[in-house]
């Protein structure tokens, strides 16, 4: 037999996960309000839906930019022939100037030591091959992105070591726990080369506080390793405060211009942020001259359309659009995560405060018969099959505790958001623990929101309560 | 080529390593290749500002047929907006969608295209086509694919210089040369393949599969029948795989002159002999659309397809991009024209240049395809040896400023060959390039 590669025998491109089948049992039955509105409902998708229209109305006003036009005149030939490696100055300037815009302009981005790569997905791949050996290892916190099994590792050969985190603390980011994780690389004989990130986490929809960074920032200092930040969701920040970078940290540590700077990398994306993951559009973001030009070499393998380059250096080169846009986006997100929480709360529901992302990570321990990820498993099974909820289980996020999920809010009407809320209400209160605690439930959070302060506010005070040694 | 870079690895103990893939130079951008590209960004011709500057000749890009595309998609599109006029309808669907079987419609437009280049004379299951972002990635997630690190693929010489690390930079996988020569029109002979084979058996490396360009880059030929033939019965034998490149499938000169290895399984039934062949495409040089990233694996082993679909999501092709040449390759009226005259058009500069060079004493191998001729100056060498022909590349560089690539960064073991493109510039370009080369012919001969 001629075989294929082990890459190709191996499980390891993950689709065998529940995260994947979730989807597949989805496109057998979508739900479509007239055509079939009794089918599945996708919950399990991170998408960004709340902000076409006003793409949209952009695209109508400035027809050239996606037209392949520049000042009516067409450009097609030029961009039918642009394939350097180190992507359209314009864009790449855009996409700098952008990124300092979610971060309120308190850091600069020097256009020249961006890479593009076709998505973050391609991005955080192509840092792994530049920083990583096959058997090396990166150290991430659970629960991570279930993608992250397939990017980091499959044709990399690189190993990832769970950062435990748990609910204790809202599940942060601990000096012991990053201590456990490098110790329990060693006992597995793995060389740790980084930790990696989400900020804001996927699937917990919430920005890393300052400690968590500094905390990053020390530790990776200590260990000489590197720290890739994907902030992939960074423009989806709708707490109240601002979203703080790794590059603030640094900035504020006065690490700017330093060996340390030099080994963080953070990766970015317009598919969150704008929606527009169908345009694969990923960068990478390094102070390390020789990853940038490693990975300039790399894109080769996943350059992004020049048409598509085209098109977002107009849009995102427009400061009113961009200004009004990610203003407009956190609104929007905002209000349709309170909408997720409150009908959440409603069937007993509670789900960790979060300030960002388009998902909520809930808490369903108390609907589980036993605290297994047995149960977990089963509890999504009937959820997906009997609920006709898609929504994603903890444990293929690599969570350590049995009974969280997360619920995506963004990628659906409201309608149909409302729709999913009453059917999963009815599924609660026809188990018995569910009609139980419904009802308590309903009373102490309706406590707690007498509380006053917001929720972004109490996760802050939290974490200021939380000593660095559990 | 390949040898990974000497560096102070952990000599000061505050600098952490990047991996072997990010140091080494199997990247191959150190070759004269691209090293010419240089001295061309330096010093780039313009009829009008730089009228002596450096021509480029070793960009196999091809710009003779854009007027037909550009009249198609502004017909198609008067309004301009490609996704409907007033507020873009379509667009929040296009833009969402990143599914890694790839846009559906787009897909049976490439299908039919590809059978349409091929006269009809093998059919294409859209099913079967898996979409990256360009033949770049293509090939070397087939090669992720098929070998493992330290695996070969045997790869006839001359060969495209971007194969040193599209097929084994981050994937580990060897290249071991199939030597063809001149005296027999550089085609691949059975005693040339048993030889590679063998080589690389002596070294104790596993061969997983021939990979060839048809037609050929840097040659500029079709790969005939029967060769084709024997290539698959040896990899049948050797049971390993079988890689057609066919990206410059489009831009032979005579439709009846390409033999794809796709017709050819077309009439087998054997599973096992089918399964092992797999083909690759793009618009980059047939439809001179580079910068829009698309290449294809159309693979007859549904393993490979499935795996190669889900290892597209590390590369997949931008939907807009999709979306918008899909209507054009599926006008099956617009395509069998456009292929039409792209041939009579390429056919024809092909002819200019090789009659300007004849003339000025120079020939080339017989062409019948691609973007560039396979000239010979080995007559012009002062030595025989890799260093001569890099000598006089260098003279042709920098006294007759025309960028054209050498025969030994494409690993030809004959010295003295050089690589000339003649479809990315106008004729206008082309015939100054050829009055360089006849006035240096002229002053060499003393005239």
């Amino acid at each position: 037999m001629k075989q294929l590669s082990t890459k190709v025998t191996s499980n390891g491109h993950g689709q065998d996960s529940s995260y994947f089948l979730g989807w597949e049992e989805y496109e057998k039955n979508p739900y479509d309000e007239m055509e079939n509105p009794n089918g599945m409902i996708q919950m399990g998708l991170a998408e960004n839906q709340l902000c076409f229209d006003l793409i949209e109305s952009w695209l109508a006003k400035n027809q050239d930019a996606a037209s392949l036009k520049r000042k009516g005149q067409s450009i097609f030939r030029e961009l039918a022939l642009f394939q350097d490696y180190h992507g359209m100055p314009e864009f790449k300037k855009a996409m700098a100037e952008f990124m300092e815009e979610i971060r309120g302009n308190r850091v600069t981005f020097d256009p020249k030591k961006i890479v593009l790569a076709a998505g973050s997905t391609s991005a955080n791949e192509t840092l792994m091959f530049c920083l990583a050996e096959p058997g090396d290892a990166f150290l991430l916190p659970t629960p991570y992105y279930p993608g992250f099994d397939r990017d980091l590792k499959w044709r990399t050969g690189a190993e990832i070591v769970p950062i435990h985190c748990s609910s204790s603390n809202g599940f942060q980011i601990t000096e012991s726990a990053l201590q456990q994780a490098y110790q329990q690389a060693h006992k597995l004989d793995l060389k740790v080369k980084g930790v990696l990130v989400t900020n804001p986490s996927n699937p917990l929809g919430t920005a890393l506080t300052r400690r968590e960074l500094n905390l990053l920032v020390d530790f990776i200092t200590s260990k000489n390793i590197h720290l890739i930040s994907d902030e992939i969701y960074s423009g989806t920040m709708f707490g109240f405060e601002q979203f703080i970078s790794v590059m603030d940290v640094l900035q504020d540590k006065k690490l700017e211009n330093t060996e340390v700077s030099k080994r963080v990398h953070i990766v970015y994306s317009l598919s969150k942020d704008l929606g527009l993951p169908g345009f694969r559009v990923g960068a990478i973001y390094s102070n390390n001259e020789m990853v940038v030009s490693a990975a300039t070499k790399m894109s080769s393998f996943g350059l992004v359309s020049s048409q598509t380059q085209y098109l977002l250096s107009a849009l995102l080169s427009d400061k009113k659009f961009t200004s009004q846009y990610l203003e407009e986006n956190q609104k929007r997100l905002r209000s349709r995560q309170k909408r997720l929480v409150s009908g959440l709360e409603s069937s007993g529901i509670t789900s960790l405060r979060s300030n960002a992302g388009l998902f909520c990570w809930i808490d369903m321990r108390h609907l589980l018969d036993t605290n297994t990820f047995e149960a977990e498993l089963d509890l999504w099974k009937k959820i997906v099959y009997n609920v006709k909820l898609n929504i994603s289980p903890g444990s293929s996020c690599h969570c350590t505790e049995p009974g969280w999920f997360r619920v995506c809010f963004a990628n659906m009407s409201e309608d149909t958001l409302d729709l999913a809320l009453k059917r999963l209400k009815t599924f609660v209160e026809s188990t018995d623990c569910g009609r139980m605690i419904s009802r308590k439930s309903h009373e102490r959070l309706k406590s707690l929101r007498k509380k006053t302060v917001s929720n972004w506010v109490f996760r802050v005070s939290w974490s200021d309560r939380v000593p660095d040694e559990r | 080529m390949g040898l990974p870079l000497m560096m102070e690895r952990s000599s000061n103990n505050n600098v952490v390593e990047l991996s072997r893939v990010a140091v080494s130079d199997t990247h191959g951008e150190d070759s004269p290749y691209f090293a010419g590209w240089k001295a061309y960004d330096e010093n780039p011709y313009d009829e009008s500002h730089n009228p002596s500057g450096v021509i480029q000749m070793g960009l196999a890009e091809n710009q003779v047929s854009f007027d037909l595309l550009e009249s198609y998609l502004e017909k198609k599109n008067p309004e301009g907006s490609m996704w409907g006029s007033k507020g873009a309808p379509g667009f929040r669907e296009n833009a969402l969608f990143q599914d890694y079987h790839g846009l559906k419609s787009f897909r049976q437009a490439m299908a039919s295209f590809m059978q349409q280049i091929r006269g009809g004379k093998a059919s294409f299951d859209p099913d079967r086509i898996v979409l990256t972002a360009g033949a770049t990635a293509a090939n070397e997630l087939l090669t992720f694919i098929l070998a493992d690190p330290n695996d070969a693929l045997l790869v006839p010489t001359p060969y495209y210089p971007g194969f040193d690390r599209d097929l084994r930079w981050r994937t580990g996988v060897r290249i071991v040369p199939i030597h063809c020569d001149s005296s027999n029109h550089f085609q691949i002979t059975p005693e040339a393949l048993e030889q590679a084979y063998q080589t690389a058996r002596d070294e104790n490396i596993r061969v997983r599969g021939v990979l060839i360009t048809n037609p050929s880059n840097p040659l500029g030929a079709t790969v005939q029948k029967k060769v084709l033939e024997d290539l698959l019965d040896f990899c049948v034998r050797k049971n390993i795989h079988l890689i057609s490149d066919e990206i410059y499938s489009g831009s032979v000169f005579h439709a009846s002159e390409f033999t794809s290895v796709a017709e050819i399984v077309e009439n087998i039934d054997d599973v096992s002999v089918k399964e092992r062949v797999h083909i690759v495409y793009s618009l980059s040089k047939d439809l001179g659309l580079p910068g829009f990233r698309v290449g294809t694996i159309y693979s007859y082993n549904d393993n490979v397809v499935r795996t190669a679909r889900r290892m597209s999501s590390f590369t997949l092709v931008s939907s807009q991009t999709q979306h918008m040449l899909a209507s054009m390759l599926s006008d099956e009226e617009f395509t069998e024209k456009y292929i039409r005259i792209n041939r009579e058009r390429l056919r024809r500069r092909y002819e200019t240049i090789v009659e300007g060079l004849k003339k000025a004493g120079i020939e080339c191998l017989k062409g019948n395809a691609g973007l560039f001729c396979w000239m010979n100056l080995g007559f012009l060498l002062d030595k025989e040896t890799k260093e001569g022909e890099l000598e006089l590349w260098d003279v042709i560089l920098k006294e007759l400023k025309l960028n054209i690539s050498p025969g030994s960064s494409c690993h030809c073991s004959e010295y003295g060959w050089f690589r000339v493109c003649f479809a990315n510039m106008s004729e206008k370009t082309l015939d100054i390039a050829l009055k360089r080369i006849h006035e240096f012919m002229d002053r060499r001969s003393g005239f």
